[in-house]
């Protein structure tokens, strides 16, 4: 590309606006990243560079750290348990009913955040012990997340004739168990692993629900980071930033891990050559 | 593994199909198949083929008071996992998330197959489909042959009663289609299982069949060997379907037809039948001038030597153009005349067709 003279100008436009678009999007997170290492913010960086507010942040919020990704996993597993094989049943089946199900699926989409948690304070308000319960954000999140999962596995098994593959197996013998853990969830695959990327990484940092639902006792990263930023020093909120990024990209790159395929173990070689 | 193993017969008792929005798929239909025979369902798309080989599967139930038997049993309620049976779907259905020998050994595995009797029988199957070098292969790296290959051997690898192919060739291009309808034919005639073959291609039924059931609109328009249906086909629709046929309507009288390009005794005529059709191989060129009894006068509007023989466009014999084939090393040109015979017995008169 650098030896054409004529493209050389455009090149550099693209570059340019490339590193533009990059710096609008990396440069927010890098610098509330540092103000949670800076001694005093005002000051900036020649104030020294500390640990203090992260040690601060972890003595303060170490339990919502903790109930987050408890929620987080939890969230994960349910949307696993209902919304795959959901996904496989819509996948399969062909009649208008289950379009209708697929676009109301999506309908929590549709609701803003608030209206959602609104509708289960009225629903299960008067149910003390669940309204304090961790489990009645669990219950906001799985409600926001399971159509994420639902689509993203629907997607994929739309995309490769299931119905036929299925056929297939049914006719080698296969009943509908075995036929769904050997050819529907191993063909699902990549379409699990993006849902449940997607189901984490929305729990974790869920904000509008789980505000609206939360107790005193029962707060998650977002809403501790809202209260930090709105009550304590700027560097506190900078620090809680630094510790929501060390939890989530674990758990995202945990994920992705888990669902890669499986090398095989060396097979045994043919023991005849057919030609 | 067991190369004279017998499949089952297979009956249809008055099975029709109604499927949910009111459309009948499928006529009421009585159909017996042998064990070990070839039967060949052909037919336009929507004649009801693809629905009759899904109700043997077992994909498909028949209407109330349709049976399904596979031998003596009647496996009208059986679902397709207990049926035993091996299938080829056309757009091949092999696993993705599975290798080739995997595929194949899908079947012996849901069966609790014992592992080294498993693998025998796959390392037969590979051989026997020339797949040996691709065992270890993924389904997304074969060519359209290989995975066709692939899906026969893994529904021969469970020791099907019945083998059941729905269109299998019909994705592949023609040489490809070619050769592997050869290794079908030699494979049936191998093994011997009772097989069903869906095709619309008259060449493949022809091949394949030891018998060819031709259909349309949901009904059998005629069963019968390959030779037969060609031969004599029962009426127009099954005529037309089976190879190129010429038609020549005109005038009835006193045992003659009279068409713009001659006369011919049709002494066997039923009465009204104005319409007499032809084979375009069924014809002899002569080369007399005269107009005896018998002979057709036409002018060559197109001429393609194929070899053995040379295919004919001839214009003023009928209403159309009619297509001859001969054997003849006579050189043909647009514009010449051109005068041909066709024997008494080769002429076909055919229901359906009544003066339009």
């Amino acid at each position: 590309m650098g030896t054409d003279v004529r493209r050389r100008p455009l090149f550099a436009m693209q570059l340019g606006f490339t590193l533009l678009v990059c710096a609008f999007m990396f440069v927010p997170i890098v610098l509330s990243i540092m103000a949670g290492f800076t001694s005093n913010y005002i000051r900036g960086i020649s104030s020294g560079l500390t640990l203090r507010w992260i040690v601060e942040v972890w003595a303060l919020y170490r339990d919502a750290i903790g109930l987050s990704l408890l929620i987080a996993l939890a969230c994960l597993a349910i949307t696993l348990v209902v919304g795959v094989p959901t996904a496989y049943v819509l996948a399969k089946a062909n009649h208008w009913s289950t379009r209708l199900i697929e676009e109301l699926l999506v309908t929590p989409l549709a609701i803003p955040g608030l209206a959602i948690a609104l509708g289960l304070i009225i629903t299960y308000g008067a149910l003390r012990e669940f309204r304090t319960h961790w489990t009645f954000i669990l219950v906001g999140h799985v409600l926001y997340t399971l159509p994420f999962m639902v689509r993203s596995v629907l997607a994929v098994l739309s995309s490769i004739d299931l119905r036929t593959l299925e056929e297939g197996a049914a006719s080698l013998g296969a009943s509908y168990w075995q036929r769904f853990f050997t050819i529907g969830l191993p063909n699902a695959r990549s379409g699990i692993v993006a849902g449940a990327l997607m189901v984490v990484t929305l729990s974790v940092g869920e904000f509008n629900i789980t505000w609206m639902l939360h107790t005193p006792l029962n707060k998650t990263v977002p809403v501790g980071l809202a209260d930090s930023y709105a009550s304590m020093r700027l560097e506190i909120g900078s620090a809680y930033t630094t510790i929501f990024f060390l939890m989530i990209v674990p758990l995202l790159i945990a994920i992705q891990r888990l669902g890669k395929p499986r090398r095989r173990s060396v097979r045994a070689t043919p023991a005849v050559s057919t030609r | 593994m067991n190369a004279d193993r017998h499949g089952v017969p297979i009956r249809l008792a008055g099975c029709g199909k109604t499927f949910r929005d009111g459309t009948r798929a499928l006529e009421p239909l009585d159909l017996s198949i042998m064990a070990g025979e070839t039967v060949v369902l052909l037919g336009p798309s929507g004649c009801g083929k693809t629905t009759t080989l899904r109700i043997i599967a077992g994909l498909e139930n028949p209407d109330r008071g349709g049976r399904v038997f596979f031998g003596d049993e009647d496996v009208t309620d059986v679902p397709i996992e207990k049926r035993n049976v091996g299938m080829v779907f056309q757009s091949y259905a092999l696993f993705p998330n599975l290798d080739v020998a995997d595929n194949i050994a899908y079947g012996l595995k849901v069966r609790r197959i014992d592992p080294v009797v498993r693998a025998e029988r796959v390392d037969a199957m590979l051989q026997m489909m020339h797949l040996g070098a691709l065992r270890e292969r993924r389904i997304d790296q074969l060519s359209g042959g290989q995975k066709q290959r692939v899906a026969l051997a893994r529904a021969i690898a469970v020791e099907p009663q019945v083998l059941l192919m729905d269109e299998p060739l019909t994705a592949l291009d023609a040489k490809l289609r070619e050769e592997l309808r050869l290794e079908i034919n030699a494979l049936l005639r191998r093994l011997r299982i009772t097989t069903l073959y869906v095709t619309h291609d008259q060449s493949e039924a022809m091949a394949l069949g030891d018998r060819i059931v031709v259909m349309t609109h949901g009904q059998v328009a005629q069963i019968g060997r390959p030779r037969d249906i060609y031969f004599s086909p029962a009426n127009a629709f099954v005529a037309n379907f089976i190879g190129t046929l010429n038609r020549l309507e005109g005038c009835m009288e006193n045992g003659m037809i009279t068409v713009p390009g001659g006369r011919l005794r049709l002494p066997m005529a039923p009465r009204g039948a104005a319409a007499v059709s032809f084979r375009p191989e069924d014809v002899e060129i002569v080369d007399a001038i005269s107009d005896e009894e018998g002979v057709l006068r036409g002018t060559v509007t197109g001429a393609s030597f194929l070899g053995d023989r040379t295919r004919l466009l001839v214009e003023g014999v009928g209403a159309g153009t009619v297509v001859l084939e001969t054997d003849t090393r006579r050189e043909f040109h647009p514009g010449d005349p051109i005068r041909f015979r066709i024997a008494q017995q080769r002429l076909l008169v055919l229901d359906g067709e009544v003066p339009s």
